[in-house]
């Protein structure tokens, strides 16, 4: 359990956004991690890195309010988020390993169905992942990098505070993985939050890094 | 309320978009229909008399068919989570699933009932108390159907445990849906029966849908 150095390491809790007390997860009797402890300021970014079953993705659910840990709070501005997990779904973005898509629908009826749950406009989140000439594509023709860009264009929807990450790269050609960079920057300038687990390297300048 | 609402388009467009589902319900429930004549004799009689039940019986277990993909198609491409995150309450996600499966299977098979019913030699007087009695079973199974699919989310040989933990539930429904079909036939009112098993559907509306999310939630 060890923490790069940031420059904002010196942040104290007082200031932080998304904090993690004492997180420990047991998967079928095995300790994955305990005592797990971070701060995250506003703009902030997490990396999370660690071998296959360290436990990133098991962190990710954790944080997300998906999973219960069995022990410790995961606290948003000094609030422990179990409390009331509607608040906490709603300020945050989860993209798993799943893409989350319906192959039959197309994919503007893919993202228009989130915008329908969250806001925001269909054409500037499809304009953002350069997915507007497959707007009329069913889903299921497509490749699984463009898959992968029809799920991270959901991040791009309608604003919100943290953004859960799980290898948001796999599958990515070279160009996706560059404009992904602005996209993660406008939203960490807005003052939002990044945690992504990955092996990859990600375009997130100045991130923290957590190895699990 | 248009998150529910959306919810709700989602699951019809995909069953439109993928009808072999709702086709192969309705498809079932004709097919067992038809079997009863070759079972039984064709005598009109006899048909007459096992045709309540047998429609009953025909049309609640081609509802269940498509129960066991109701959580499981969104749980395999990472939907649910998403859902579960969306801000929805957990119930509304259950009942817009409900409805989902309501509109997408149980009007498909108030659909075929007359091609069913026809099959089974039912007297045309009885063949609105059985769209009456048969919407309002439709509709409770789905309900209770939905509880069952949260329940067996995830379980191994879910999609067999599913129908033993739905179909008790439904015995009353059979009962007096059954019943009501009889009484029309013999020229009696209906409406008891039917006003029986509108009080079954009030009472699962609220409660399945809390249920099947707080199966949900503990997933």
């Amino acid at each position: 359990m060890t923490a790069g150095n940031g420059p904002w390491t010196g942040a104290g809790l007082a200031e932080s956004v998304l904090a993690a007390r004492d997180l420990s997860c047991i998967r079928g009797e095995r300790a994955v991690f305990a005592g797990l402890s971070f701060a995250l300021p506003e703009g902030a970014a997490l990396v999370l890195t660690g071998a296959n079953g360290a436990g990133k993705s098991t962190l990710l659910r954790i944080l997300a309010g998906l999973l219960r840990p069995a022990e410790g709070a995961v606290l948003w501005r000094g609030e422990d988020t179990s409390a009331d997990p509607a608040a906490h779904a709603r300020r945050l973005r989860y993209l798993s390993h799943q893409d989350a898509l319906k192959p039959a629908l197309t994919v503007a009826e893919n993202l228009s169905f989130f915008a329908s749950l969250w806001g925001g406009a269909v054409a500037p989140a499809l304009a953002a992942m350069a997915l507007t000439p497959l707007a009329d594509l069913p889903a299921r023709v497509l490749s699984s990098g463009q898959k992968r860009r029809l799920a991270l264009a959901r991040l791009v929807l309608a604003p919100a505070s943290l953004w859960l990450l799980d290898e948001p790269t796999t599958g990515l050609d070279a160009a996706s993985v560059e404009r992904l960079g602005p996209v993660l920057a406008a939203h960490r300038a807005a003052g939002g939050i990044v945690v992504a687990a990955t092996h990859l390297p990600l375009p997130l300048p100045d991130a923290r890094e957590l190895r699990l | 309320m248009s998150g529910f609402l959306a919810l709700v388009a989602r699951e019809v467009r995909l069953a439109l978009r993928h009808p072999a589902d709702t086709l192969g319900a309705v498809l079932f429930f004709v097919l067992v229909a038809a079997l009863f004549p070759f079972g039984v004799g064709p005598a009109p009689e006899t048909l007459a008399r096992l045709a309540p039940g047998a429609l009953f019986a025909a049309a609640l277990l081609a509802a269940l068919l498509p129960l066991d993909r109701l959580f499981g198609a969104d749980a395999e491409d990472g939907t649910l989570d998403q859902l579960l995150l969306s801000g929805l309450p957990r119930g509304g996600i259950a009942a817009a699933k409900a409805l989902g499966h309501w509109i997408t299977t149980g009007l498909p098979l108030l659909a075929a009932t007359p091609v069913a019913a026809a099959l089974l030699n039912l007297p045309v007087e009885a063949w609105g108390a059985a769209l009456a009695a048969l919407a309002l079973a439709t509709a409770l199974l789905s309900l209770l159907g939905t509880v069952g699919a949260a329940l067996t989310l995830g379980a191994r040989r879910g999609s067999v445990l599913l129908p033993l933990l739905v179909l008790p539930l439904a015995i009353p429904a059979v009962i007096f849906g059954a019943a009501a079909i009889e009484a029309a036939a013999s020229g009696l009112s209906p409406a008891p029966f039917l006003l029986l098993l509108g009080a079954g559907v009030s009472l699962a509306a609220p409660l399945a849908p809390l249920a099947a999310g707080a199966a949900l939630a503990s997933e």
